[in-house]
């Protein structure tokens, strides 16, 4: 046992994703408290280089033609052996779609404590606590780590990729890789997301739906009110999962990440995940009849009104503004 | 192709939600369980599979308030087999519970495991991958779509920014499902009071429910507020009129 703090990199197509840097920032904290080192585990093909910027003590580089595409398969085979060799303090992997497919799997496996949904940390002497997110953002959970080894599942928003990055390149060893025979999951392909529709992340303003629609029929109601603010309409997952609008407009942890002017929020609740995608935004507006939904944390100004009544009544404002606007350009220039 | 689906009972989030005397839970006395909307993608995902390739879907759920109906719910889908785990399941973490889950698996002996890719209240990770770990199945998550292809299945598995891999996973496998090929169908509700009349739920002990090693959660509190929203008290119109005002300052009309 050590009082290293393991961070599994993620990376996709030669891309190191935002959370490692995040992960690693979560490390540092760790870190200090304890006296051990910051240690990211790099598992890929020929991708040694994406250890230039980490902000790490040393990297472990684990170099498999195997580890060309992320799988769980030689994910899981490998940290089990490197966690098993060099038992950490703590692990931190992604709540992520890499970092979910191995976490609780190694958890299962090394028999060790797996705190998920983690947002921060902090330490005091020997003690590390986490503040983890529960019930979509409603509530947090707060405890401290068991030992003598764990792993822990960090999602965005506690710390910025900044703080995980470095000029510095670290010191890199290289780890072997166990054997990757007879693995039983493979990347055939990629499909890339469709650009043939607008491209939410570009534009200045936005009207996003949420399940506070209800129905399909109901969509109608906001693209009018988008039409009149010359915007397209985005939303949330369960809105693309009913097949109401494509997968284009969808923001969030699956989707787009959005940073427009305005966003107008209309029945979304504000969940993590869909936090994560629209977080950045300028100006956040929100309309939801629930006091407590966790988007007015995030929103700038925020209504309790039904949806139903103020879609129609802003859409007839703005029309009667811009007519308004219309006129009196009108009367100006004649 | 058999498949086994595991459902949890998780806190409806339009309800308000409370925390209780320890400080450390929620306050379950008025906590409103509902079933946990990636697992009804993974019910869903089943009852497609099995109308394309055929094969038994047995349906999995903890003993809790509102589980006969769900199970129900599940049959009139096309469901075949209902169990029901019984036992002391309120508050039971995903390390116990995967326990008990394995048990019963092992019997079925079906060829895929779907479960939702997560819960709302998951604090120590989801169930399916260490249901797959226990149970020495393969496991991927966040699959959006499900195809069989002979020994394996084919699955698109989904990453960030809409990048969507097609991945092929040898049989028997474990998948954490995030949408089904198809929305959810509905099914009306006379169909599954007839359900609850013909359909059997199985009980089945969930013996052992230790937690374990999980999540040691001291304290739980409500997100801080300080930067809540500035809310626009009035009438819908009154509010339009605050947007208007807003939108005017910001140069966006
Ligand atoms: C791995 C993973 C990835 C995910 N990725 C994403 C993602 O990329 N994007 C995303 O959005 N979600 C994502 N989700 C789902 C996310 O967890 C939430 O379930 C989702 O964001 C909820 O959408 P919603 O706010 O529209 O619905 P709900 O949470 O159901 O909220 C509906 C809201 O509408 C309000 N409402 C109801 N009626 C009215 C009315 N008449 N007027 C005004 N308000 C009303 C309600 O008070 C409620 O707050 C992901 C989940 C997982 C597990």
């Amino acid at each position: 046992m050590s009082q290293d703090i393991f961070v599994v990199i993620e990376h996709l197509r030669g891309k190191v994703a935002d959370i490692s840097y995040v992960m690693l920032a979560a490390a540092r904290v760790i870190a200090q408290a304890t006296g051990g080192q910051v240690v990211a585990a790099l598992l890929g093909h020929n991708a040694q280089e994406l250890a230039g910027n980490l902000a790490a003590d040393r990297v472990l580089y684990v170099e498999h033609p195997a580890l060309a595409d992320f799988t769980s398969a030689a994910y899981q085979t490998v940290l089990e052996s490197l966690l098993r060799e060099h038992a950490p303090r703590a692990a931190l992997l992604g709540d992520t779609s890499i970092g979910g497919d191995v976490a609780a799997w190694l958890a299962a496996r090394l028999s060790w404590p797996l705190v998920s949904s983690c947002r921060s940390v902090s330490a005091e002497g020997a003690v590390i606590r986490f503040v983890s997110q529960t019930c979509g953002g409603k509530i947090m959970a707060e405890g401290d780590l068991p030992g003598p080894c764990a792993l822990v599942m960090i999602v965005p928003g506690g710390y910025k990729p900044e703080q995980g990055q470095s000029a510095q390149t670290p010191q890199v060893t290289s780890a072997a890789a166990p054997p990757l025979e007879g693995l039983r999951v493979a990347v055939d392909n990629y499909v890339e997301p469709d650009t043939s529709d607008v491209d939410i992340s570009r534009e200045p303003i936005l009207v996003s739906v949420g399940r506070g629609i209800q129905t399909l029929d109901s969509i109608g109601l906001v693209e009018e009110l988008a039409r009149a603010l010359g915007c397209p309409v985005c939303a949330s997952r369960p809105i693309v999962d009913q097949g109401w609008l494509p997968t284009t407009r969808l923001v969030g942890k699956s989707g787009k990440v959005v940073k427009p002017r305005l966003y107008l929020a209309l029945g979304i609740s504000g969940a993590p995940e869909h936090v994560e995608g629209m977080g950045e935004s300028e100006m956040i507006i929100a309309v939801n009849t629930d006091p407590a939904a966790p988007i007015f944390n995030v929103a700038k100004y925020g209504a309790t009104v039904d949806l139903f009544d103020l879609a129609p009544a802003l859409t007839e404002k703005i029309q009667e503004a811009r007519r308004q606007r219309g006129t009196h350009h009108g009367a100006a220039s004649s | 192709m058999d498949i086994a689906v595991v459902v949890k009972l998780v806190p409806d989030l339009v309800e308000e939600l409370a925390i209780d005397e320890s400080g450390a839970a929620l306050d379950t006395s008025y906590l409103r369980l509902i079933v946990n909307e990636l697992d009804n993608h993974a019910v869903e995902q089943a009852i497609l599979l099995k109308e394309s390739a055929g094969g038994q879907v047995t349906v999995i759920a903890p003993d809790l308030e509102g589980v006969d109906d769900i199970l129900f719910t599940a049959a009139a889908k096309g469901a075949d087999r209902l169990i029901k785990l019984t036992g002391a399941m309120s508050g039971v973490n995903n390390y116990a519970l995967s326990n008990s889950l394995a048990a019963i698996i092992r019997e079925i002996k079906p060829h895929l495991v779907l479960t939702g890719v997560q819960a709302n209240n998951d604090l120590d990770g989801s169930v399916g991958p260490r249901l797959a770990a226990l149970l020495g199945m393969a496991y991927v998550g966040y699959v959006s779509g499900v195809t069989p292809a002979n020994d394996s299945v084919k699955v698109r598995k989904e990453y960030s920014g809409g990048l969507v891999a097609q991945v092929a996973v040898r049989l028997p496998a474990v998948l954490g499902i995030q949408a089904a090929g198809k929305p959810p169908r509905y099914v009306p509700i006379s169909k599954i009071r007839q359900m609850s009349k013909t359909a059997r739920i199985k009980d089945q002990p969930a013996g052992d429910l230790d937690a374990g090693n999980g999540a040691a959660v001291k304290h739980m509190f409500k997100p801080e507020m300080g930067t809540h929203a500035t809310m626009i008290e009035g009438e819908a119109d009154e509010v339009a009129d605050r947007l208007i005002a807003i939108f005017k300052e910001q140069d966006i009309l």
